[in-house]
């Protein structure tokens, strides 16, 4: 089996926030029309978490499931849970029109961590990153500088970036700069 | 700065999140039309200086079209409504109609 490489190799740096590039993630694109119950029941069966509500992400032993649009979440596991997952998700779902796809190599996930993430983000998206606006446990997909990406707050100071596997550098090298040390805004962390 | 409300996740999505998509509300001429009709649909536009209807794609959210109701002089937004309709809701109408009254875009009042 040949070794699986992330987008960055596990990139770092540090400044305001530290930034770093997780090591591989299971991911799995689920598409199906969730605003029917029985559709979510089955999804949450099948995926072993808790479908979300809008803009939100639920959290069940190690696994995530992230709000994407009104007919799409992304489960996010440990990377070897991924194939079993998949077919549990194609027996919880049997019946039901949907798509579960295994797309862990799809994306790249940024861990930006510190008490500036608030502030070094709203450098980047038109997104409200007031903590009132976005609380621990929000989804966004939104726009940070020239990509579409999105951005979950998993604690009050923890955020992931989610982007295409393509622009991980772009996204990386972007986070860096607007952490860099000398640019706080203190806007959101009144203490900078 | 543009700032539209997108009706499936309720994100207010601010100009660069979205993705224009033009006049809302077309006919698609097909393969058997005549041809004044085919040339309505992909030449004529309304183009007006007030109460417009436009199609959006949030493109960087939640990726859905939807339908949006504003006045291209003011950029006064008066309502995003969803895109499997073939004209704008009564709701969003009356909404136009509180701030423009006598409006008129194609044949609706």
């Amino acid at each position: 089996m040949s070794e699986i490489a992330t987008a960055l190799g596990g990139a770092r740096s540090d400044g305001l926030c530290t930034v770093c590039e997780v090591p591989p993630l299971g991911m799995i694109q689920i598409r199906a029309d969730l605003g029917a119950t029985a559709v979510r029941d089955a999804v949450a069966e099948g995926a072993g978490v808790a479908v979300p509500d809008v803009l939100r992400a639920t959290t069940e032993q190690g696994r995530t499931l992230c709000w994407f649009s009104p007919d799409e979440v992304l489960l996010i596991l440990p990377r070897g849970e991924a194939p079993s997952a998949l077919s549990a998700l194609a027996e919880a779902m049997e019946g039901h029109h949907h798509l579960a796809a295994d797309v862990s190599d799809m994306r790249a996930v940024l861990r930006v961590e510190g008490r500036a993430v608030r502030d070094v983000l709203a450098k980047l998206t038109p997104a409200d990153m007031a903590p009132g606006a976005f609380p621990p446990g929000s989804v966004r997909r939104t726009r940070l500088g020239q990509i579409a990406a999105a951005v979950r707050m998993v604690e009050d100071e923890t955020v992931e970036i989610l982007c295409f596997r393509s622009v991980a550098r772009y996204a990386f090298d972007l986070m860096t700069e607007a952490a860099r040390e000398g640019g706080a805004v203190g806007y959101f962390d009144r203490e900078a | 700065m543009l700032i539209l409300t997108c009706p499936y996740c309720g994100v207010a999505a601010d100009e660069t999140e979205l993705a224009p998509g033009g006049e809302a509300h077309l006919t698609r001429e097909g393969p058997g039309s005549d041809d004044d009709a085919f040339a309505g649909y992909l030449f004529h536009r309304e183009n007006p200086k007030g109460v417009h209807f436009e199609r959006w794609r949030h493109a960087m959210g939640c990726g859905k079209w939807f339908h949006a109701a504003r006045c291209t002089v003011t950029l006064e937004v008066f309502g995003t409504y969803a895109a499997q309709v073939t004209e704008p809701p009564r709701a969003i109408r009356d909404a136009v109609s509180a701030r423009r009254p006598g409006w008129r875009w194609r044949d609706l009042t």
